[in-house]
């Protein structure tokens, strides 16, 4: 079985600089990558590759098998450090315009029996990350957490294939950043999102992973900073009970997998 | 207590307002006594019953040759100008501001000539109007639209690439169009900048109607006190003056609430 994202022998370069060098990667649907390494080293360049906001200078990534699309679409969600919710919609309406996007090509916009049935299935996700509470707020009334609790609402409901998360919790409070984690886990558990995440935060990467990707310049010339990229240069499998369990269930066939309850 | 930590209480606030109008008015009513009280028959300074007597002339009393009311005739004929290139510029102005700020390929062609036209001085320009568009209402028009779009457009195209890049990838991954992506989420975040570019050059829109009026017209408030210069009738001159500037502060304060109203989440998202 061919896995589900391939990285094949992907460089990045900005004029003179390079900034990721020969990655080769293969992830399989369901993973949790936590991206992890210095700043400048290409991360959050690694996300916008796969987001497709960049392309590679050489080499290409391959999505379930075909070229990734050159711009960003709706099989792919993402939620970024900051301005990721639309400040001129009310919380709900900022979920409820994922389902209004694609579905009226002229006007962006739905009415009538249309609307209100995309307004209900946004507030059930909603509810689901603890936004219930707040649905005709605008996102300048909420605090960071509940913002980028929205973002990952918004993000979800499109039920993207990939989630890319960049630094999503990078500006929350250590409690806060707590609640966060659980509540991504169990989006993560219940959905059969691959998710890529990079973070700063050294234990956030590996508690909340099932595969730890480290970032790192394994050359380095003092005269010419800028001459070698950054590889992998640890590639570490994690939490191996929840990888389990997601491949146990995954192996069920889908009549009996579909009712079931994740496990906890 | 240094000066930069005394504020004024409500009262306080409220008198420092009026004061400087007051003066104002005191240091005009008292220079128009004293040269009325020298020569009655002055004209540079009337006095409030020469003025209320003109616009009772004007805005009560039918005009003989006419028929009509002058002061409301000019009033109306003003505001149809003024409403009509400011609404004109506002759209294209919006239109050429989102394909400059948000689309790469419109922005190589249309910032550079934006700039350029821009810096035309569009007084310069009033005798080609009057050329092309001929002596009517269409070259009055014209001129408001030609002498604010630019500076619409420029701010609004400034304000489209301030919108971060986060939240037109986020539109993107929620399945918009670039269509859609305009009409969603780039001009609901621009309308209230447009009111506010509007709010600002409002001052220059009254500018080029009055000139243009003053030109070539046959009514209209700057058409009005052109007309009467040639008489010295102050007493016409500043009611009209004075109607306005009042005119003119209404409009800021309509647009400013219109902001307020229509979008309640723009205060909070600025900070």
């Amino acid at each position: 079985m061919s896995a589900f994202i391939e990285v094949k022998n992907v460089w990045q370069e900005y004029a003179d600089q390079v900034v990721l060098e020969r990655l080769n990667l293969r992830i399989n649907e369901g993973e949790f990558c936590t991206l992890v390494g210095a700043s400048g080293c290409g991360k959050s360049t690694f996300l916008r590759l796969l987001l497709g906001q960049e392309r590679p200078s050489k080499g290409e990534i391959l999505l379930a098998g075909k070229p990734l699309a050159a711009e960003p679409d709706s099989s792919r969600g993402v939620v970024f450090q900051r301005y990721s919710v639309f400040p001129h919609l009310s919380v709900l309406d900022n979920v409820a315009i994922g389902l209004e996007l694609p579905r009226s090509k002229l006007l962006g916009r739905l009415f009538g029996a249309a609307k209100r049935e995309a307004r209900a299935s946004a507030e059930v996700i909603l509810h689901k990350v603890g936004l219930g509470h707040a649905l005709d707020k605008y996102p300048s009334q909420l605090s960071g957490g509940m913002q980028q609790r929205l973002a990952i609402a918004q993000a979800l409901i499109m039920q993207p294939r990939v989630l890319l998360l960049d630094e999503p919790f990078g500006a929350l409070d250590p409690g806060i950043r707590k609640d966060m984690h659980v509540l991504l886990l169990e989006l993560w558990k219940e959905t059969r999102l691959t998710v890529f995440m990079v973070t700063h935060d050294l234990s956030e990467g590996f508690s909340l992973g099932t595969r730890l990707l480290v970032f790192d310049k394994t050359r380095i010339d003092p005269h010419a900073p800028n001459a070698f990229g950054a590889r992998i240069t640890y590639d570490i499998p994690l939490n191996s009970d929840r990888r389990a369990a997601r491949a146990a269930v995954e192996s069920l066939p889908a009549h009996i997998s579909g009712n079931l309850q994740p496990a906890q | 207590m240094r000066l930069i930590n005394r504020h004024p209480d409500r009262s306080g606030r409220l008198l420092l307002i009026l004061l400087p109008f007051a003066l104002l008015l005191f240091v005009y009513f008292a220079g128009s006594a004293a040269r009325l009280a020298d020569n009655p028959n002055d004209k540079l300074l009337p006095s409030a019953t020469q003025m209320a007597a003109a616009v009772d002339r004007l805005a009560f009393t039918e005009d003989k040759r006419s028929g009509k009311y002058l002061f409301w005739q000019d009033s109306a004929a003003s505001l149809k100008r003024l409403g009509m290139g400011i609404g004109i510029a506002a759209v294209v102005g919006l239109c050429l501001g989102i394909a400059a700020g948000i689309l790469p390929l419109f922005s190589a062609p249309l910032s550079p000539l934006l700039t350029v036209l821009s810096m035309v001085p569009p007084l310069a320009i009033l005798p080609i109007l009057f050329i092309t568009f001929g002596l009517g209402e269409l070259s009055k028009v014209m001129l408001i639209v030609i002498g604010i779009t630019p500076v619409l457009a420029r701010d609004l195209e400034q304000r489209a690439r301030e919108i971060p890049q986060e939240i037109l990838i986020k539109a993107q991954t929620l399945g918009a169009s670039t269509w859609t992506l305009i009409l969603r989420v780039v001009l609901p975040q621009l309308l209230p900048r447009l009111l506010i570019a509007l709010r600002l050059v409002l001052g220059s829109a009254w500018l080029f109607l009055i000139a243009a009026e003053a030109i070539a017209s046959t009514d209209g408030l700057g058409y009005r006190i052109f007309l009467v210069r040639r008489y010295m009738a102050m007493d016409v001159i500043l009611p009209y003056v004075v109607w306005i500037t009042l005119l003119a502060w209404l409009m800021d304060l309509g647009l400013r609430q219109t902001t307020r109203l229509l979008f309640p989440w723009y205060e909070g998202a600025k900070a």
